[in-house]
């Protein structure tokens, strides 16, 4: 493999941007936040220079490495700090730094009241960084070290207003759901370690072909388990909903394009240990098709906008795991809605930033209504975002969404038409849930508070939006132009890259046709139900059973609480009891057994000589007559 | 004469001392009973020597009368120090080593 020497300044950059801004202090609160926006920026630079590095040799000398240092080295178990550059790192490479660095800019603006926007751009700085270790590492330890370091990112920015309890708690709900994934993954690079004796992705990729498939497939579920923690998939989903009570540019950055993205990544870059172990691929797939209609249940019911767009964030995550899950076919379209996701989610959660920087952080779309008058540039910017996340041709969800549904379709059998009814539905009611979005907050009748004063926001707010927006509309056409970005990604996938349309159960514009067909439905309930009726400035409550659950999260909390927390809670009280009957009973036992005879035997102790004498003299009796009894 | 009489006669004074030690209050009297018990011990030992014919027993008996000897200074120092800070000489009453 080709080596290069600047990979680490990709990371190298903004992890010395935050260092600076942690250590400096309120020293830096002047120019900090620009130090921060131009490292960030120009850790782009970096990825753009390697992407014409890349583009400039031949297609199977794409990939660089560089070898860091050697980190671990005991006995057959070496670990290089190594990192890895190839065509599908580079996809992350310029997502992660280039919206980063647009929601930097954004940030500059958004946070400018806040006094410690200083430490905010810090943690923004050392997530850029963290998420560039992780898709730039070379091997799953590697990868690891920046799936804890986001995660402490995540930790840090959820509960950036720690001041609010509520907010405190999010994130560490977020921290502790984020740690059961993780430990999945700790437990994939032991097996791999131990099955396989390796665990670079190049030596685990050689040994997966002659490894046992109980070992792979143990690797491929672990790995799941991770990518369900990070990715906010089903099982591990409930954190993702409440940590939008971080402040906006990081939910549009870490809880909407880059960090939740990472399971994606992680399964993506593992396709040869998901390929030969149909078990666990098919679990991926039904953990993608869950997750899809759950996400999409809950956005229909949520009526904070930060909430309702994570409920998407939700959704189409399922979409990509779905993707990841279909194989080789795959693969690359997951990629693609990946990063068209991307760009209009950022975009969204920018724009309802925008809304809410605009009605004094009101986030509940019932008191929302008729803005379009007032915030023209956040209307249209949102508006393509929109348009491409419900998937209307030619914006960008509409390629990457259609493929997607298309490959579902084609999995072939039962499987197939199951999964891509599945995906259908799902297309649906992202349009049902996104059009109630945009109609309460900027077609309606206004429904604010009092003493509302909508206004536009600021360039600097409109600006990194407007460019996201821009990326919406055209990246699908792009990426889909000559399967541009499938055939880019492909050499990733090693042999398997070829395999994919064999089999075709619809033509792709039948596809289109009934996906397009499931759009148009969802679109017109919603304008019906909050376009045409009224819509209540509270929330009416004597609703269905099914939007009571829906209001709720689909019961995920208090299924969590019933199923896990309070039997966790029982066992840790019995823990305790345990401990402290038993443990401390038996050490407390021994000291008192000793304080007990101490006290018994003190009693002949009674000070007075002649009560010894007379002790002496009945031993020395005792002892003769036994003596004597002994010898006669 | 049976010198199994003079053990008998021993046994008798061990006894007499014995009791006296653990019966009497007088640090002086207790003394005195520990002598006999050491002299009853004495007498044993002189009278084994004679039944058996050797000198060992005679031999113990000079190292007894030394150590009784010692031990009748250090002791009688003791007392008597005890009775001027006391006023008194009853064993009893010297028990505060308990606390």
């Amino acid at each position: 493999m080709t080596t290069s020497t600047s990979l680490v300044y990709l990371i190298a950059l903004p992890l010395f941007g935050a260092t600076i801004l942690l250590l400096a202090g309120r020293r830096a609160d002047k120019w900090g936040h620009l130090l921060a926006t131009a490292l960030s920026a120009s850790s782009f630079g970096v990825g753009l220079y390697q992407l014409s590095q890349m583009l400039s040799r031949p297609t199977e000398e794409r990939a660089v490495g560089q070898k860091l240092f050697s980190w671990i080295n005991v006995g057959t178990f070496n670990v290089d700090a190594g990192l890895l550059l190839d065509q599908l790192s580079i996809c992350f490479i310029l997502l992660i730094t280039g919206v980063g660095t647009l929601i930097h800019i954004y940030s500059i603006s958004y946070m400018s009241h806040d006094q410690n926007r200083r430490r905010f751009f810090a943690y923004l700085n050392l997530f850029i960084a963290a998420m560039l270790l992780l898709v730039l590492g070379d091997s799953y330890l590697n990868l690891y070290v920046g799936w804890e370091g986001v995660g402490l990112a995540s930790y840090l920015l959820i509960g950036f207003w720690n001041q609010k309890p509520a907010y405190a708690t999010a994130s560490k709900k977020a921290f502790v759901m984020n740690r059961i994934g993780d430990m999945g993954l700790s437990f994939a690079i032991m097996i791999a370690f131990a099955t396989l004796g390796t665990v670079s992705f190049s030596g685990v990729e050689e040994a997966s072909h002659t490894a046992s498939k109980a070992a792979l497939t143990a690797i491929g579920v672990m790995l799941l388990v991770a990518a369900t923690g990070k990715s906010a998939q089903f099982p591990l989903q409930a954190w993702l909903g409440d940590a939008m009570a971080g402040p906006t540019p990081v939910s549009a950055l870490i809880h909407a394009a880059t960090m939740v993205t990472a399971g994606v990544y992680l399964i993506i870059r593992s396709n040869f240990i998901f390929d030969a172990a149909p078990t666990a691929q098919l679990l991926v797939v039904i953990v993608g098709a869950i997750t899809l209609l759950f996400g999409a249940f809950i956005g229909t019911a949520k009526d904070d906008i930060k909430k309702a767009l994570a409920a998407s964030t939700m959704s189409q995550i399922g979409y990509m795991i779905l993707g990841a899950g279909l194989g080789p076919a795959g693969y690359a379209f997951a990629i693609m809605h990946l990063l068209t996701h991307g760009f209009f989610k950022a975009g969204m959660f920018l724009g309802a930033g925008s809304v809410m920087h605009g009605m004094n952080d009101q986030v509940d779309m019932r008191r929302y209504g008729a803005l379009r008058k007032f915030m023209p540039i956040t209307f249209i910017t949102f508006g393509l975002g929109y348009l491409a996340i419900i998937g209307v041709p030619p914006f960008a969800g509409f390629y990457s969404k259609d493929l997607i549904i298309e490959t579902a379709f084609n999995a072939g059998g039962i499987k197939g038409i199951l999964l891509g009814s599945t995906a259908l539905l799902g297309a649906a009611i992202t349009a049902f849930y996104m059009t109630r979005v945009m109609v309460l907050t900027f077609t309606s009748k206004a429904r604010w508070e009092e003493n509302q004063h909508p206004h536009e926001s600021p360039i600097l707010m409109w600006l990194p939006m407007a460019i996201l927006a821009i990326g919406s509309v055209t990246t699908g056409f792009l990426f889909t132009r000559g399967d541009a970005l499938a055939n880019w990604l492909n050499p990733v996938f090693g042999e398997h890259g070829e395999e994919h349309g064999t089999e075709h159960l619809f033509e792709p514009i039948v596809v289109s046709g009934m996906a397009l067909v499931a759009v148009a439905i969802g679109v017109a309930i919603a304008i019906v139900k909050y376009q045409l009726a009224e819509v209540d400035s509270v929330a009416p409550q004597d609703v269905s059973i099914f939007t009571r659950i829906a209001r709720k999260d689909l019961m995920q909390d208090s299924f969590n609480e019933a199923v896990f927390m309070r039997p966790g809670q029982a066992l840790t009280a019995l823990l305790v009891k345990g401990d402290e009957s038993v443990v401390d009973g038996a050490v407390r036992g021994v000291g008192r057994t000793a304080l007990g005879a101490g006290a018994a035997l003190r009693k002949t102790q009674t000070g007075f000589a002649r009560s010894y004498a007379a002790l002496i003299l009945i031993g020395a009796v005792a002892l003769l007559a036994g003596i004597w009894v002994v010898t006669q | 004469m049976n010198p199994y009489n003079y053990l008998y006669v021993s046994a008798i004074l061990f006894t007499i001392g014995a009791v006296g030690v653990v019966v009497r209050r007088n640090a002086i009297v207790v003394f005195m009973c520990v002598e006999l018990m050491l002299n009853a011990a004495n007498l044993s030992f002189v009278t084994f020597s004679r039944i058996n014919g050797t000198l060992d027993g005679q031999v113990v008996a000079f190292f007894t009368m030394v150590v009784a000897a010692c031990e009748v200074v250090v002791g009688l120092a003791i007392i008597v120090t005890i009775y001027r800070s006391r006023r008194s000489a009853s064993i009893d009453d010297a028990s505060l080593l308990k606390r």
